[in-house]
């Protein structure tokens, strides 16, 4: 039932995302605040992690609390590990949402879902591990994301 | 549909059925009766769910849709009932903004409404289908007055920078013109025997002249400028009256333009089910409903709570709080059940004593980014200017849509509109925006298509929803393989727990999933 319009209503929106074929084609524009998804497609750890992550880790990666906890990316243990900090990413934790592909996927979660390439996610995995007081050196490739989703 | 007048619980004792009939049937209320709890009143007419043994209580987490529901019915039919809610107001996500109120989010941001009296946005939900008919009928039952929601307005547009020079069309205009690209193609391919279908001769004739009404074709199947085509996607110059009458036909998009332009992604849109007319909004906001609830389970209702542990054992639940202005000091509520409606998100960093199926499924479901801003402006230039009133413009710019307000046409003077409805990659670089600067983006964006706002812009207020400190996200994002190995897990009382919520249904989203979820589970 429901399904079926939730599906539809989702290839819409993913259209409208830019998720889908025609995506957004934006005037270059210096002052624009926004990604297009080519700029996004080939953004750094940096830029990835100020469109998309600091929405919940926060700009300084110290996370917030309120009925639950975004954990804060500085002074993160588990961000030792980089198998944990990609998997999290890739994967996603709880109300964490999954980044990487999901190609099995239809337009539902393609619309609720931002999906990053297995370069986009190694950068930024490389970036919280090597900032907000983060200094671990070993870093992931493309390859090791890859790795970790069919 | 026009029969089912459904009107939950007509009775208790309809209820019961209702409930019994449901997939997932019932789950607290039969480990009720089986424990002796309950029993189904043998009275004809208005009953309680009745059997409540003297005594029995429940404890329910989030005074939500699905909390209130739950709340509302078990109250009524005599149990003991508690509610714990984070926030200090009723309703979570059924909630609005109004001049006068403070939102805080994550991070710390503090937003001023500045609207003026009267006016509002709906962060959250915002429309109410005719055929969500649970939470239709709690709008009945507790007074809460409804409007129509105007979904579709042909006078809106579709838009996109890379189509038509990224002039704004009307919606009536677009669609007009994609249904006579496509008739009158399809009627060159049945006339020139293109068409691969197993169609009589007498079919294909038919569906000749059913081609000409849908596409307004002329007697030589030709989608061409003249009354017939003007009469669907507008006139150059409307017919009038007297010397002025006679009007100016418009002319064609080409068709090729129609096609590559991509904006029937757009048209669509508001055809799906969930969207069809008719659409009502609360009038006042969609906050009414929620504010109806908490005022009629007033006390119930223990505010600022933040739960931070859910027991159970063979004999009851216990749960564990802190209240907002205390924080650090633990307090205690017992009860015999417990119905949790808070969202997956926060209840999967909460220690639960369930099973694992049932932690498999909350630990599962990862939350949707949406935003939604809200602008007020000095006039109400698009009905004052562009003869727009209420409906939707759909756009592939990042703010996605503008709704217009469905109240308050022809008012003189200042306005709010949504300015931005977002979903996906915009959603989240919206969220990790400061709220000034997402409404300084959505001003600038929707100057695009309407030039007016540089000039007519007053402030706005916009809510990210991954930055609600009581929801940390919009809703739960199913996909089928987690729905296939989590969801009936998610909904199987375990023990004396029980979860409802929109991410305990199949609407996710939608009020009406949480209500029925609740209906279901009680």
């Amino acid at each position: 039932m429901k399904m079926q319009s939730m599906l539809a209503f989702a290839v819409l929106i993913a259209a409208l995302a830019g998720g889908y074929s025609a995506g957004f084609v934006r005037a270059e524009d210096a002052n624009d605040p926004m990604l297009s998804p080519d700029a996004l497609a080939n953004a750094n750890g940096e830029a990835i992690y100020q469109h998309v992550c600091q929405g919940c880790h926060m700009p300084d990666g110290r996370g917030a609390t309120g009925a639950g906890t975004y954990p804060a990316l500085a002074g993160n243990a588990h961000l030792a590990s980089a198998q944990f900090t990609a998997t999290t990413v890739a994967l996603g934790r709880h109300n964490m949402p999954h980044f990487a592909a999901q190609p099995e996927l239809g337009g539902f979660e393609a619309f609720v879902t931002l999906h990053l390439d297995d370069r986009q996610i190694a950068a930024v995995v490389n970036y919280v591990r090597s900032h907000f007081g983060n200094h671990y050196s070993d870093e992931v490739t493309p390859a090791d994301i890859a790795a970790l989703h069919p | 549909m026009p029969d089912r007048n459904m009107a939950p619980p007509v009775t208790r004792r309809d209820l019961l059925r209702m409930i019994g009939v449901t997939a997932g049937s019932a789950a607290m209320y039969q480990a009720m009766t089986a424990l002796g709890f309950a029993a189904e009143s043998r009275r004809k007419g208005p009953v309680d769910l009745s059997g409540a043994p003297r005594g029995a209580s429940v404890l329910i987490l989030g005074a939500g849709m699905a909390g209130m529901t739950a709340a509302y019915e078990l109250r009524n039919a005599g149990y003991r009932v508690q509610v714990l809610e984070y926030n200090a107001r009723p309703g979570g996500r059924n909630w609005s903004l109004r001049g006068g109120d403070t939102y805080t989010e994550l991070g710390g941001a503090t937003q001023q409404c500045r609207f003026d009296e009267g006016f509002y946005i709906n962060p959250g939900p915002w429309r109410l289908p005719y055929h969500h008919e649970h939470i239709l009928h709690y709008c009945r039952e507790l007074g809460v007055k409804l409007e129509p929601f105007i979904e579709l307005n042909h006078n809106a547009y579709v838009h996109s920078p890379r189509a038509f020079g990224g002039k704004p069309i009307r919606y009536r205009t677009f669609q007009a013109d994609f249904n006579g690209t496509v008739a009158e193609l399809l009627a060159k391919s049945i006339r020139q025997h293109g068409l691969d279908a197993p169609l009589t001769k007498e079919d294909s004739e038919k569906l000749l002249v059913a081609l000409q009404f849908f596409g307004a074709l002329d007697k030589d199947y030709r989608y061409v400028e003249g009354d017939d085509t003007s009469d669907r996607r507008g006139y150059a110059r409307d017919p009038g009256g007297g010397l002025s009458a006679r009007p100016q036909f418009s002319k064609p998009l080409a068709p090729e333009d129609v096609i590559r332009s991509g904006l029937w992604e757009q048209t669509w849109f508001h055809t799906i089910y969930e969207l069809q007319q008719t659409l009502f909004q609360p009038v006042g906001g969609m906050g009414r409903i929620g504010e109806a609830f908490g005022r009629e389970l007033g006390k119930i209702i223990r505010y600022r709570s933040r739960v931070t542990k859910i027991d159970q054992d063979d004999r009851g639940v216990t749960v564990y709080y802190e209240d907002a202005g205390k924080p650090g000091t633990t307090m205690e509520a017992k009860a015999d059940w417990c119905l949790c409606t808070i969202p997956l998100s926060i209840l999967s960093q909460i220690p639960m004593q369930v099973g694992k199926p049932m932690a498999d499924a909350i630990a599962a479901v990862p939350y949707a980014a949406a935003v939604k801003i809200g602008l007020q402006f000095k006039r109400r230039f698009w009905e004052e200017d562009e003869q727009i009133y209420g409906g939707i413009t759909m756009t592939d710019l990042p703010i996605q849509q503008i709704g217009y307000p469905s109240h308050g046409c022809f008012d003189r003077g200042k306005g709010v509109l949504l300015g931005a409805y977002v979903w996906g990659q915009s959603a989240f670089e919206f969220t990790a925006m400061s709220p000034e600067e997402r409404v300084r983006a959505a001003v600038r964006y929707g100057a695009q298509i309407h030039p007016q706002y540089e000039s007519e812009f007053e402030h706005g207020v916009a809510v990210a929803w991954h930055r609600s400190p009581f929801t940390m996200g919009c809703f739960g994002i199913w996909s089928e393989s987690t729905r296939e190995k989590h969801y009936d897990n998610l909904c199987t009382i375990d023990g004396r727990i029980a979860l409802a919520g929109e991410h305990a249904s199949y609407i996710p989203a939608w009020q009406e999933g949480a209500v029925t979820s609740a209906l279901d589970a009680i």
